[in-house]
């Protein structure tokens, strides 16, 4: 009756595993490969009865038609789509680009940093910076080396590229605050700093830039249903103010968020999602003996 | 035939409805009344005088013939009772339902004046419900007129448009960015009040009309408005995206988890099934005692919801009285029934943490009402030293909403001073053939103004395209007959090219 969206299907088209816990997708959707710029977002939902989950468009293709996801398996949902996002299987439903687009400005000189995952969402903002003519120097941050990815892709389009490692096993041994300190040493003349990662990474970027007045950019990432204004459910605070990230955002002022609040506010589901994501395993273990004694 | 009905002669109480009891409902999402049965249906039919004045008529947004369509169940013409609703009203089922009947139509009902008003919506329901479960549907001889025409939004003002707009022969696609369609019918109001297989039907019966519903498409952002009517070939465009961005009050604490938007708990609730968590994924926050700010419908709706997640206690905290309480009579009536606890003239000060970022309870001061404020109410005023604190562990925000900022940021659109579009008298944006109606334009309303407002648009539309305009009810006081050709008038003459071609 309804079709979900007849312009695409939303195929996979294309996955890759970086590590055990993260995947990229490859999702066809003409329209939105179209239509995506740098910083915005999708709205996710693996099937009927799934969760809305928010992910970043980490690259996408306007001659392919196709947007680019990568995802790190946290979750119930995260997790299920590892298992059952295969190449040639169709999502629920996707809806975006959200939020408004990062302000790819004038800057000459711009740091973009990406903690973990944040790697992903960050590529573009990298990409587009360098394509606007500044001199990107990037900095990404892993727990250890058997975690990178995107590498030379990220590479290729940075004037001067920093690994960090908490464990040192590739790069600098540290986190990407350390990266920052150095390069912040080593140049006087940065207009902007980018930084995506986990909340307390991203207040770590922040506290590093405020001294010197940096402009820093955050993107935030609170916990969303519809992504289009309408719940409230994504507030954040911003200076003196309440915003909501899907609309007003997800990009900030990184010296105005209020993150401790953030990352309380992300705890609100934290038994829900304990619960969710233990029957879930209960569930694939039972399928699992099952499918074990029928063959 | 029919002797002539006096205020005497009617049956002088109100038939009665059947309701689920307060007790078992609580506990259930089942709708609470269970609708008129035909003999209780045809016995109310008959305590309408079909007075020659018609104030409902009047009272009614939409202006549908009511003595009309009830004179005719009263005749058991059934069907004739339906076309003589969708005459006026596409969702007779729905609006029978939720409308607020006592401010409108039956508000000024003669028999009102002296016993209780006709019951106008449960049987404006009931025929629209008769009509489901018979399949009935008006589907017209529809010739295509070639024009395409885009509608934002799938809520009643967008669903109105595209009727409207599909019967005159445009091709007509409406998108949506929810994954479902329905709009505030479908994520907000609970199935307790509307079913889901209402809102279904209705969709059903649109689809039927040639109308394509493109879901998980957000418009804005995936395309803009001006790419609709340019290059993606829409000849026209309306917009009914609703009002959505709810207000906070800026008080401390409102950043507690346990503290959310009527709509993020009803959107949660109702569109993501989260009452069936785990067998969906949608998590919800339980509340033993739950707090709920304001008293409109969507108050109401948030309060009711708690108590059937299995909240022990919920209390509803407004600042004026019950007398100044937005919602429909009959709502609040379900909700004392139900053991919703009213703190009428109380206003909150503070949201109290429990030191781990919940809550714990609420700062509250009491009010008195003063002098009339601009909305004509009285304006609630704070009683000094009246302040108390409950003990509460979620609290929810249901103060009103904002215009949604996205067609704003995305398009060259002309907004009010509030953000919500700017749309003259027949519903023109600044954007040539761009229509706005619903919420978006007049903030939070109701489902049948937002309706009215969709049709009114398609008539402008339809004047845009240069098509006639079949719908009498809204074009008469247009045509003065001034400028006519042929007997034409100005309006119409494309449409009659149209034919010859
Ligand atoms: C703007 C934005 C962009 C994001 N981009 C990416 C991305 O590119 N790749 C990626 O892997 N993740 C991204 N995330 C986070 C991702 O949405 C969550 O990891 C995902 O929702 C977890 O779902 P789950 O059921 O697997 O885990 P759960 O066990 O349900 O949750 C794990 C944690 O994820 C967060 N979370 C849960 N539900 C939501 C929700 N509906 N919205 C937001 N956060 C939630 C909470 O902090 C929670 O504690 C983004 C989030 C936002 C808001
Ligand atoms: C909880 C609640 C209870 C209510 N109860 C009653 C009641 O009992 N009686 C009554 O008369 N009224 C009631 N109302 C008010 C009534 O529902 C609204 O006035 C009415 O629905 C407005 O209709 P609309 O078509 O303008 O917008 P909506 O119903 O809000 O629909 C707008 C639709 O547009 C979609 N949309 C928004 N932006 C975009 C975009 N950029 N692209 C694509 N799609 C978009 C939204 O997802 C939504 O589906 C209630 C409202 C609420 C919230
Ligand atoms: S649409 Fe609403 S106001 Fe009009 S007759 Fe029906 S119930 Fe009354
Ligand atoms: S996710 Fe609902 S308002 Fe942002």
């Amino acid at each position: 009756m309804q079709e979900a969206n007849p312009d695409s299907s939303f195929e996979i088209v294309a996955r890759e595993d970086f590590s055990d816990v993260t995947y990229l997708l490859e999702v066809r959707h003409p329209l939105m490969a179209k239509a995506a710029r740098p910083g915005q977002f999708v709205i996710v939902m693996s099937h009927e009865h799934g969760e809305r989950i928010p992910l970043t468009i980490a690259d996408f293709d306007r001659a392919r038609g196709t947007i680019t996801l990568v995802i790190q398996a946290v979750g119930k949902t995260t997790r299920e789509m590892q298992r059952n996002c295969t190449v040639g299987t169709h999502l629920y439903g996707i809806v975006g680009p959200m939020g408004e687009p990062s302000h790819i400005g004038n800057a000459k000189k711009v740091v973009c940093v990406g903690g973990g995952l944040g790697v992903a969402p960050v590529f573009p903002q990298a990409r587009a910076h360098k394509e606007s003519g500044a001199y990107v120097i990037g900095i990404v941050g892993f727990r250890s080396r058997d975690l990178i990815f995107w590498e030379d892709k990220f590479r290729a389009n940075c004037d001067e590229f920093i690994i960090c490692t908490d464990d040192g096993s590739a790069g600098i041994k540290g986190l990407v605050t350390e990266g920052i300190r150095q390069v912040l040493d080593r140049h006087g003349d940065i207009d902007e700093l980018v930084a995506i990662g986990p909340p307390i990474m991203m207040k770590g970027c922040a506290a590093a830039t405020r001294p010197r007045r940096i402009r820093t950019v955050v993107s935030l990432n609170p916990v969303m249903v519809d992504g289009t204004g309408m719940c409230g459910g994504c507030r954040v605070k911003v200076g003196d103010k309440v915003m909501f990230a899907c609309v007003d955002g997800p990009d900030f002022d990184g010296h105005q968020v209020d993150f401790d609040d953030l990352m309380f506010r992300l705890q609100r589901f934290k038994p829900e999602e304990k619960l969710a994501l233990e029957r879930w395993q209960q569930g694939c273990r039972i399928e699992g003996r099952d499918a074990g004694r029928d063959s | 035939m029919v002797k002539k009905r006096t205020i005497r002669t009617i049956p002088q109480e109100r038939t009665a409805i059947a309701e689920q009891p307060a007790r078992e409902r609580i506990s259930n999402f089942g709708e609470v009344s269970c609708g008129y049965r035909q003999e209780e249906a045809l016995r109310e039919s008959e305590r309408c005088l079909l007075c020659p004045e018609q104030p409902c008529v009047a009272g009614c947004p939409v202006g549908i013939d009511i003595p009309g369509f009830i004179h005719k169940i009263g005749e058991k013409d059934f069907r004739g009772a339906y076309d003589t609703l969708t005459d006026t009203n596409l969702l007779p089922a729905i609006c029978g339902r939720v409308c607020p009947q006592e401010t409108q139509c039956e508000g000024v009902c003669t028999v009102g004046d002296t016993l209780a008003p006709v019951a106008i919506g449960r049987l404006e329901r009931w025929v629209g419900d008769m009509a489901i479960a018979e399949g009935w549907a008006n589907v017209p001889y529809i010739e295509p007129n070639g024009f395409k025409v885009g509608i934002v939004g799938s809520g009643p003002a967008g669903m109105a448009c595209a009727a409207d707009m599909a019967k005159a022969g445009c091709s007509v696609t409406v998108f949506e960015a929810f994954h479902q369609p329905g709009g505030v019918l479908r994520y907000g109001i609970p199935d307790f009040r509307l079913p889901n297989e209402v809102i279904d039907a209705e969709i059903e019966k649109l689809t039927r009309l040639g109308i394509k519903f493109k879901c998980n498409t957000l418009v804005g952002r995936l395309f803009t408005i001006e790419e609709m009517v340019g290059e993606m070939g829409f000849h026209t465009v309306f917009i009914g995206t609703g009002a959505g961005y709810p207000s906070f009050m800026g008080i401390p604490g409102e950043s507690l988890n346990g503290v959310l938007s009527a709509n993020e708990l009803l959107t949660r609730c109702n569109l993501m099934r989260a009452r069936e968590f785990p067998a969906h994924d949608t998590p919800i926050e339980l509340g033993r005692r739950v707090a709920v700010i304001g008293a409109g419908n969507t108050a109401m709706d948030a309060m009711r919801v708690c108590l059937r997640l299995g909240a022990e206690r919920v209390y509803c905290v407004y600042r004026r009285t019950k007398a100044e309480a937005p919602a429909r009579a009959e709502e609040i009536h379900h909700a004392e029934e139900e053991g919703i606890e009213f703190n009428w003239l109380t206003s909150p000060l503070e949201i109290l943490d429990d030191g781990n970022r919940g809550v714990r309870g609420m700062r509250c001061q009491r009010m008195e009402l003063g002098e009339p404020d601009a909305s004509g109410r009285r304006r609630p005023v704070a009683t000094p030293g009246s302040e108390f604190e409950f003990e509460c562990d979620m609290v929810v925000f249901a103060i009103g909403t904002n215009a949604n900022p996205i067609l704003g940021q995305t398009s060259q659109i002309k907004l009010d001073k509030r953000g919500y579009i700017a749309a003259d008298e027949t519903l023109a944006t600044s954007l040539d053939g761009v229509f706005a109606g619903g919420d978006i334009v007049t903030g939070a309303a109701t489902v049948i103004e937002a309706m009215g407002a969709g049709r009114k648009a398609a008539r402008a539309m339809k004047a845009y395209l240069g098509l006639r305009d079949t719908e009498t009810i809204y074009s008469q006081a247009a045509d003065s007959g001034e400028g006519r050709l042929f007997g034409i008038p100005p309006g119409e003459r494309n449409y009659a090219r149209l034919r010859v071609a």
